[in-house]
């Protein structure tokens, strides 16, 4: 009897088991939401330091294009403008998303519904191999192709936005395919069968169908390359010239927030002026991708409502 | 459910200190009863001075197995700053700590290791071999922007600069500007892509230090100077600056030998030469954190 009793109220190897992953799981989600939040806390705080503790006006900081944070101009203020940068980025990382968007739509829409099995799953890898690139060889790449390229048929000095977008073109490629056959994929076969079931060719089931449902998880696949593309730093520094100018074309050097990061944060001192305002810069950058993110959540839950558009 | 979540937390934070400390690398175990000196050695910052002081720890360490040198990169105001927080032992510098804002000079002794010269290079299209000081100051102030000014090819002049607040800009412009602005332009942050830049296009000029200047692109003479390490020794050429290595306070054990061993004979009679710059045992003048240069 007492047997049976003491077996029951011990906790069985099952209950124990379940114990342990639970504080395994615990354990790491509390070190990742930790970190995460000292990110941010660290960030933040040096990010806000340059306008709390050393005076300049925000509204400058977004709105002029004078950048020398070690510097002051003649009226005794630090000249801490962002605009030029922030202007590069977007610009960089909208042409970038607007020229791989239909190459990668078109891949997606090939290896879902033209492609035989086979060729699907020998494109797959192949698209997959590029992101597993590391970043500096695009850099290289661009600087011994694309930036000599570029100058011969443009002139100048073939650094620029258009080199920029060129070697980003090619990293954001294979986010927005992967994500974009994902999406293609999810769209239910009984919405093509009803479609070529209608009578509907092939490219009126894809073109009127396929795309329109899958419609919001293509623009989630677009934005996603949109935050790769606004967040890559190394490639770009390498081609883009890193002149902190107000693009004027697309073919003048300009810099964008993540080159100006790279090129200048190992040469400023801690909790100085120069070093502060980097870290505002890379403050709007955890902005611009807390707001990717937000707009792809966004999409997501209109994504239900499928036939929408 | 309470306690767990701050167990776990507990464990994460744990986690995390171990990181942190991990990295900032204080060294423990500097005391040892032997008269071998053991210990743990972090030198971090100027990217020029890093190949030498990776070669000569690396060789250090072959004689002194207890002594663990790690040298890292990150530029010169990392090292700077790294030194003077405490969490390195050695902070390499191009340039004097004065010269940098928000570091207490009087904090950090200086060891000079070394001397690197700076020459102003040109993509070889240009056809320009010479300039005088006078010129080079305009042409990087945006004064002059076509090389047929300086009777070279009718080109556009494409001024690529070094970062702002790198140690070789800051020497360069201290040599050359004398307290002008240089124009808005490209940046770079390495010798190695400005070497790539300047070879590759036409009508580029920018500079860099001697060990990599190659046939790929025209170094210039200024005012009929060459840009030599015979030159820099006794000033004719103005554009160099020191190699500095920074401990906080005197250094001690193992960072005193390895510092010591750095401006050894071994190191500065062959290993400094062998990689492109040049001894400070060789200088016939000094300078000082304003820049002025004295007969030694």
């Amino acid at each position: 009897m007492d047997d049976i009793q003491t077996r029951l109220q011990k906790s069985s190897r099952a209950t124990r088991q379940d114990y342990f992953g639970k504080v395994i799981c615990y354990s790491c989600i509390g070190l990742i939401i930790l970190l995460v939040a000292c990110i941010l806390y660290f960030i933040a705080s040096k990010g806000l330091a340059t306008f709390t503790k050393n005076g300049v006006n925000f509204w400058n900081f977004l709105t002029q294009s004078d950048w020398k944070p070690g510097d002051v101009d003649k009226y005794g203020n630090p000249q801490v403008g962002a605009l030029p940068m922030i202007v590069t980025s977007f610009s960089v990382t909208i042409l970038a998303a607007l020229l791989a968007t239909p190459f990668a739509i078109g891949t997606a829409i090939f290896m879902t519904e033209i492609a035989n099995k086979r060729g699907a799953k020998f494109l797959q890898p192949v698209i997959e191999l590029l992101v597993g690139i590391p970043s500096v060889v695009y850099g290289f790449i661009g600087l011994s192709l694309i930036v000599p390229f570029i100058r011969g048929i443009f002139g100048g000095t073939g650094f620029g936005i258009l080199s920029g977008t060129l070697v980003l073109f090619v990293m954001v490629l294979p986010t927005i395919t992967s994500l974009s056959v994902d999406s293609l994929k999810s769209v239910p076969m009984h919405y093509r069968q009803a479609s070529l079931a209608l009578g509907a060719t092939r490219w009126q089931t894809i073109y009127k169908v396929i795309l329109k449902a899958a419609a919001p998880g293509l623009l989630t696949a677009v934005i996603f390359g949109m935050a790769r593309a606004f967040g890559e730093a190394l490639a770009v520094q390498m081609v883009i010239g890193n002149a902190i100018l107000m693009p004027k074309n697309l073919i003048s050097p300009a810099s964008t927030l993540t080159s100006k990061l790279t090129t200048e944060i190992g040469n400023t001192v801690m909790g100085t002026l120069p070093n502060n305002a980097l870290w505002s810069l890379a403050l709007v950058l955890l902005f611009m991708s807390l707001l990717f993110n937000l707009i792809v959540r966004f999409i997501g839950r209109r994504g239900n409502i499928k036939n929408e558009r | 459910m309470k306690k767990k979540t701050i167990i776990s937390s507990l464990l994460a934070l744990g986690a995390l200190m171990a990181i942190t400390t991990g990295c900032s690398n204080s060294s423990s175990a500097t005391k040892s009863s032997s008269s071998e000196v053991s210990g743990k050695i972090t030198a971090v910052g100027s990217t020029a001075l890093q190949p030498l002081v990776e070669k000569a720890a690396g060789d250090f360490q072959k004689d002194n197995s207890k002594i663990n040198i790690t040298v890292q990169g990150g530029g010169s105001g990392t090292g700077l700053s790294q030194v003077q927080d405490g969490s390195v032992k050695v902070g390499n510098s191009d340039i004097f700590a004065e010269q940098k804002d928000g570091i207490d000079a009087k904090k950090l002794v200086d060891h000079k290791v070394a001397v690197v010269g700076m020459a102003p290079v040109v993509n070889k299209d240009a056809g320009v071999k010479n300039v005088t000081m006078d010129q080079l100051k305009q042409i990087f102030t945006g004064k002059i922007t076509n090389w047929k000014d300086l009777g070279g090819k009718d080109e556009k002049i494409t001024v690529v600069n070094r970062a702002e607040g790198s140690g070789t800009r800051a020497t360069f412009e201290s040599a050359v500007l004398g307290g002008e602005k240089a124009i808005k332009s490209q940046e770079q942050d390495s010798n190695g892509t400005v070497q790539k830049i300047v070879s590759t296009t036409p009508g580029a000029i920018s500079y860099l230090a001697f060990s990599y200047i190659n046939d790929k692109v025209e170094a210039l003479s200024i005012d009929d100077v060459k840009a030599t390490d015979d030159n820099v020794a006794d000033n004719k050429w103005k554009i160099w600056s020191y190699e500095h290595m920074y401990t906080k306070g005197d250094p001690k054990d193992a960072t005193k030998k390895f510092i010591e061993y750095m401006k050894s004979d071994d190191v500065q009679k062959k290993l400094v030469k062998d990689m492109g710059y040049i001894s400070t045992n060789d200088m016939k003048v000094q300078k000082d954190s304003k820049g002025t240069v004295s007969d030694k």
